[in-house]
């Protein structure tokens, strides 16, 4: 590879990839990024290369280890190009078959295929599969057919192509205009509008600027921003070069968890490219523009992705956030202006670039334009990234998309947002999706975390839950965060042990709003969300945990208690035998009782009685009936009788 | 420097750009309270006690005055039922870690906190962080330091750097609001410091 001198020669070296390219040519494309790692993708790679090898066909086919197809619940997934045959939940043993029956045969192995969970329907093409083929993928789509590792696939589906428009169509100004107009808003976690922001920078005296990439996410149970890293690097590099251009930065920074580490390979590995070509470092494309990037590795504190706490952790100091009343695209890193964007925003702006403002301004909501991908986890049928046009609403994105709730069970919240996100309930299902819509249901978008919750949730263990998190991870510089959190989980904490007060809303309610009003940063702002949305929508929750010390939801350990219906109990033995307690009594013929003295809540006797009996059960806020008396237990089985 | 006029409390206040609210009322004989300020040293922010309202109807907020840079024209309440609200709870969140604090009971009668409002905590410093940042910024010797993060978060002496520097100076010990610092220190100091160089030679001996 040498380096690219101008426009022309890059649209010369991208012709010159796609003559080699045989578009007929068969090619094999799985899923590697982290999620598919763990679910055996790299022993399906292997598999596949010494298969091919085995049976002479390395040069007739090609294999292509994408990043992230986002359906993870099936992974790893193959795809078969150019008919897009799409096999899941592929095992090293499923390889031969592969290659005899699809690549040299043409046929379908039906066993391979998606089966559709109502009409059992199979569905051959990626496109046709409900979980895709409802969303919208225009950040996301490439993860599925390119290379992160390969600069020339980037570059094969027209990658770069919006950099060197702006370097060479476009001003600066021309540039930040058409983001302004395009109304991107941060996918980060505030929403802030893009283009606001970058004009700020733009317009600050100071001659030194800096952009920025925020890669540390850290919500439980969000990962798309280690998707679009680990599968497609060089869209988020484009999009940063461009806005320092606009901008007027000629140093970037991508700030990413060390936990990431494929996302770390990726991403520096693409930098290198990307100046080997030219398109990053000096006078990129022959333009005169110079700009370098750098990436520096978080050591893995959550309240490192706030903008400013970034930015003191970049510094090389311990990071806590700092006060920001003087905005940090105005005075930011080292007190330079810079601009800090969430990894999906800065994949927004070559996009906009190429198609225009107006294009990206069809898609969405008045006040939130574009997709959004979510990360669709918790009791969900179809579990994994999924991108969503803005106003989408959520009825459509848990059950069109996620396929609804599994194990036939009722839905009961969806938590939106991240841990400082709120809970939203069933009757708000028709919300449509967008930073305003989900702020004013006390929920936000946050960075697209999406966590559903089934009947079997208890929302005051989930505020807790998500109270105990936040307050693991105060930095604990200021008063309101670090102590007024430890309080509220406390509190919470006794109130799922029956241990509740009548006064505990109402104290939970002042340290709610100390810490909203007066906390450092947005961490212990938006700390009290998921104490403050599940008691406006499950307030009867609190209450019953409190007065009448029981867990509606059956799931607070210290509020149940596990009662076998003797009516039902057929003495099997299974539950006795598997009670890690001893606490159960009974023998072959003898109805089992438990012993509530020995018993530990531990539940194991409820998931193993058989279905067709079901006979234990859990009780809650009530008394468990005194046991059988002793001559009733004695089971007198027909069959015996004669 | 230009002049900067703003109204706090009612009253006509002149300040020079770059000064906070808090020093801008404090030059105006205008008492906020505060835990973590101090003015020979940077601006924190941790406390959050000296918090106060700016602006009027629906443009009010709540902004913390150590931090928050005087504005021409700006309008500032130091007390207000929200504010007093918000600094009772923050003292009685406090008063958990030093029910004996004379500082914090002055405030807590003031403010009507209620020092038994929630459990008792185990370490009764209030990460005012007022030892740590002198002993930085103005000796310039980082002797203590915190340790940790979050409600784990503690203040430390570096026993190599404190056996040398402390005994002599001491500066930081009358800023402490609860003494938790004296008792920090002693503990290294029995703990950790080598024993003085004539025992140890003695001991060689």
């Amino acid at each position: 590879m040498s380096r690219i001198h101008s426009p022309v020669e890059l649209e010369e070296f991208r012709k010159s990839i796609l003559a080699e390219r045989d578009p007929n040519k068969p090619c094999i494309t799985l899923c590697s990024g982290s999620a598919c790692h763990a679910t055996g993708s790299k022993d399906v790679a292997e598999s596949l290369v010494q298969e091919l090898e085995k049976q002479g066909l390395t040069s007739e086919v090609d294999i292509r280890r994408t990043g992230c197809h986002g359906y993870c619940e099936r992974g790893p997934i193959i795809v078969i190009h150019p008919e897009e045959i799409c096999y899941f939940q592929i095992e090293p043993g499923d390889v031969p078959e592969i290659i005899d029956q699809t690549i040299k045969e043409k046929k379908i192995i039906e066993r391979l295929l998606y089966s559709d969970p109502v009409t059992n329907e199979k569905i051959t093409h990626e496109s046709e599969i409900p979980f895709y083929k409802n969303q919208e993928r225009l950040v996301f789509g490439s993860n599925g057919c390119i290379d992160p590792k390969s600069i020339d696939d980037y570059l094969a589906i027209g990658g770069y192509g919006a950099l060197s428009k702006s370097l060479f169509e476009m001003t600066p100004v021309d540039v930040l205009e058409e983001v302004k107009k395009s109304k991107l808003r941060g996918r980060g976690g505030g929403g802030f509008p893009a283009g606001r922001k970058w004009e700020g920078s733009r317009n600050a005296p100071e001659k030194t600027k800096y952009v920025i990439v925020n890669a540390d996410e850290g919500d439980p149970g969000a990962y798309m921003d280690r998707a679009l890293l680990e599968g497609n690097p060089h869209s988020i590099l484009e999009g940063l070069v461009i806005g320092a251009y606009a901008i007027g930065a000629q140093e970037g920074y991508i700030y990413v968890r060390q936990e990431y580490p494929l996302a770390v390979e990726n991403v520096t590995l693409a930098i290198k490219q990307a100046e080997t070509l030219g398109l990053l470092g000096k006078n990129i494309l022959g333009s005169g523009f110079d700009f370098n990037v750098i990436v520096h590795q978080g050591a893995g504190a959550f309240v490192c992705g706030e903008s400013t706490a970034l930015m003191t952790a970049l510094e090389g100091r311990v990071g806590e956030p700092r006060p920001k009343y003087i905005r940090s695209n105005i005075k930011g890193l080292w007190e330079k202006p810079s601009v800090l964007n969430n990894v999906e925003t800065w994949a927004n702006v070559p996009l906009i670039i190429n198609k225009g403002a107006d294009w990206f301004t069809q898609l969405g909501t008045e006040g939130s334009k574009g997709t959004k991908i979510f990360s669709l986890v918790g009791k969900i049928a179809n579990t994994g990234l999924v991108e969503a046009p803005m106003g989408m609403t959520l009825k459509d994105i848990i059950f069109k998309i996620g396929g609804g709730i599994p194990g036939g069970k009722k839905f009961k919240a969806v938590q939106t947002g991240g841990p400082s996100g709120g809970c939203i309930p069933e009757n708000l299902l028709d919300l449509k999706v967008g930073f305003d819509e989900l702020s004013q249901a006390g929920s936000m978008m946050g960075s697209g975390g999406m966590i559903v919750m089934d009947e079997d949730t208890c929302m005051v263990d989930v505020a807790k839950y998500f109270i105990g998190f936040l307050t693991d991870e105060s930095c604990g510089k200021c008063v309101p965060c670090r102590e007024g959190l430890r309080q509220m989980h406390r509190i919470l904490d006794n109130i799922t042990c029956g241990k509740g007060k009548e006064s505990d809303i109402a104290l939970l309610e002042q340290l709610s709003e100390t810490a909203i009003e007066a906390s450092l940063c947005a961490l212990g702002k938006s700390a009290p969300n998921p104490f403050l949305s599940t008691l406006r929508y499950f307030r009867d929750e609190y209450e019953a945990h409190i007065k009448e010390k029981r867990c509606p939801a059956l799931s607070c350990k210290n509020l149940i208690s596990y009662y076998i219906d003797p009516d039902k109990c057929k003495a099997c033995m299974i539950c006795a035998k598997q009670c890690p307690a001893a606490a159960i009594d009974g023998g072959k013929k003898k109805i089992h009782i438990i012993d509530p003295d020995k018993c530990t809540n531990c539940g194991t006797c409820f998931d193993v009685c058989p279905s067709r009996f079901g006979a234990v059960t859990k009780i809650s806020g009530e008394p468990v009936p005194p046991p059988i008396p002793e001559k009733d237990r004695i089971i007198i089985r027909k069959s015996k009788e004669k | 420097m230009s002049k900067i006029l703003l109204n706090i409390d009612g009253k006509e206040v002149e300040a020079t750009e770059g000064m906070t609210l808090l020093e801008a009322a404090q030059n105006a004989g205008i008492f906020i309270p505060t835990l973590c300020h101090h003015e020979k040293l940077e601006p924190f922010g941790g406390c959050r006690l000296c918090i106060v309202e700016t602006g009027s109807g629906d443009r009010s907020k709540l902004v913390v005055s150590c931090v928050y840079p005087a504005e021409q024209n700006l309008t500032v309440r130091t007390r207000s039922d929200k504010i007093d609200r918000i600094r009772k709870t923050i003292l009685e969140l406090l008063l958990a870690h030093a029910p004996d604090s004379f500082q914090l009971r002055e405030l807590a009668l003031e403010y009507g906190a209620d020092k038994d409002r929630f459990e008792k905590e185990a370490s009764f410093c209030i990460h005012c962080g007022l030892c740590v940042r002198y002993c930085a910024e103005i000796k310039k010797k980082n002797a203590v330091g915190f340790i940790d993060r979050g409600i784990s978060k503690e203040i430390s002496f570096i026993p190599e750097i404190a056996s040398k520097e402390c005994d002599a100076c001491k500066e930081c010990f009358p800023l402490c609001p609860t003494s938790y610092l004296q008792a920090s220190f002693m503990l290294t100091k029995a703990l950790a410091f080598s024993p003085p160089s004539s025992e140890s030679e003695k001991k060689r001996e």
